[in-house]
């Protein structure tokens, strides 16, 4: 043992003091964070130093991954690849059609004057972990600001959208589901171009039109795509289905519940979309000055 | 009352900086593997209960500092609101500290009562933070995780002593 006085001599602060001192800072942590948003700095430092370990954390899985693709026997390799070419096959003929008619449709768009749509790039990515936290839809991919990720940009699957990179660290960034509680997605439904707000319910495979009128025409199996008007989200990608309406004449609003067509929890690989927002500046100072002009009359 | 003799009387050699560090880690470790479905429920906070452990074992030399790191780091980790484990962690640490003459009074089978209490409060301060900030709440299941690590804090003592224990005389069998 260390030759240390007894500890009635010199004893430092009492634990409670101690444990004020640290309540006190976690608390101004807590809400520096949450209303300024001044630690990320402190965020990002810490992330780089505890990165090692989440990589080796999510190493097994990948050797077990890596050791299932080993023991694949050639039979189900050879149904695979056939099914894949006759895919590719099908989808050659799509894709020809496709670029054909995005030329059409670009040279149509400059001779009405509209704005050309961009070609997005995306960034593959693969989740490293999902759903730790039991207050949020989120996960985790392992491409980050170093490999061009930025915050805001969509995340899709092979399907249609999974979410968006709300928070960004050197080699990793976090991305909030779009079942997210507090996550919303502007939709449109392909059947009559009605256009709503997606909300998440916090419940996985569960989404839901938030304040969408009683009288809107929304039905079972409605397919809902991005809406595009938002500038987050590129027109066009597929979101959700439409399952349940309910019209309850007591409420303000519709329950229209819809289920996520891509596969927002069990995937392994996603795209992040490097989509350019190119809308024009919104006009926002007319509709701050007209209240403002209103309120001398109101006074006289 | 012998097993309870077996565990007060022990004596043990003293604890290495180095194998308390390890653990923490160990711990972090457990904590980062990607849980998935039902086991996020049942996942038990590793830290915490490392924390609690060092806290009641060796209150000298783990306390608030590195309980606030830890929390700090657990936050970073878990993209959750800054400061949020490091509260609780440092309530842990602090019922720790306070308690742990009075804990290591009682058998291992005992000990799981006062721990399941304190673990079930580091869970409620994150609740409580989290509900503050606007979360939902999660369903009673959210508490499973601490129950589930208080059922093994035997298990954890057993193996955090083993470096303790001094290797057995040969004169003696």
């Amino acid at each position: 043992m260390e030759h240390s006085p007894p500890p009635f001599f010199r004893r430092g602060p009492t634990p409670l003091v101690r444990l004020l001192l640290c309540s006190l800072m976690s608390v101004a942590f807590l809400i520096s964070d949450a209303r300024y948003g001044y630690l990320e700095g402190i965020r990002q430092a810490v992330s780089v130093v505890i990165y090692p370990l989440q990589r080796l954390a999510a190493a097994p899985r990948a050797l077990l991954d890596t050791v299932g693709e080993f023991f694949v026997t050639q039979s189900a390799l050879r149904t695979e690849n056939a099914r894949l070419s006759a895919q590719s096959l099908s989808e050659a003929a799509i894709l020809r059609k496709y670029a054909a008619l995005s030329a059409e449709n670009a040279h149509l768009r400059e001779l009405l004057g509209a704005r050309q749509r961009f070609p997005e790039s995306t960034i593959f990515a693969e989740v490293l972990y999902a759903g730790r936290d039991l207050f949020t839809r989120k996960i985790v991919v392992d491409k980050g600001q170093q490999h061009g990720v930025k915050p805001g940009q969509p995340v899709i699957d092979q399907i249609g959208v999974v979410g968006q990179v709300t928070r960004i660290y050197p080699w990793l960034s976090e991305v909030t589901l779009i079942t997210d509680k507090d996550q919303a997605v502007p939709v449109q439904s392909l059947r009559n171009g009605l256009r709503a707000v997606l909300g998440g319910t916090g419940n996985d495979g569960q989404l839901e039109l938030k304040f969408t009128p009683l009288n809107a025409d929304f039905q079972n199996g409605d397919q809902l795509v991005t809406s595009g008007i938002d500038g987050v989200y590129p027109p066009g990608l597929p979101v959700a289905e439409v399952i349940n309406v309910e019209r309850n004449a007591a409420y303000l609003f519709a329950r229209i519940t819809c289920k996520p067509l891509a596969g927002v929890t069990s995937h392994s690989q996603v795209l992040v979309l490097t989509w350019e927002n190119q809308l024009p500046e919104r006009p926002a100072e007319e509709t701050k000055a007209a209240p403002r002009a209103k309120k001398p009359r109101r006074g006289s | 009352m012998q097993a309870r003799d077996s565990t007060l009387h022990e004596i043990l050699l003293p604890v290495r900086g180095t194998f308390i560090i390890f653990t923490f880690v160990l711990a972090l470790l457990v904590n980062f593997l990607p849980w998935s479905g039902w086991w996020v429920f049942l996942k038990p906070d590793f830290v915490a209960l490392v924390l609690l452990y060092w806290c009641i074992q060796q209150p000298r030399k783990v306390g608030f500092t590195s309980a606030w790191l830890l929390g700090l780091v657990m936050d970073v980790a878990e993209g959750s609101l800054f400061g949020q484990h490091a509260l609780a962690y440092s309530v842990l640490a602090y019922a720790g500290i306070v308690l742990h003459r009075r804990v290591l009074m009682f058998t291992l089978r005992d000990q799981i009562l006062h721990v399941v209490v304190l673990l079930l409060l580091n869970d409620l301060i994150v609740l409580g933070v989290r509900m503050f900030a606007g979360a939902a709440f999660p369903g009673w299941s959210y508490f499973a995780g601490s129950l589930v690590a208080a059922v093994m804090w035997p298990v954890l003592t057993y193996m955090f002593k083993l470096p303790q224990r001094p290797t057995p005389d040969p004169d003696r069998v």
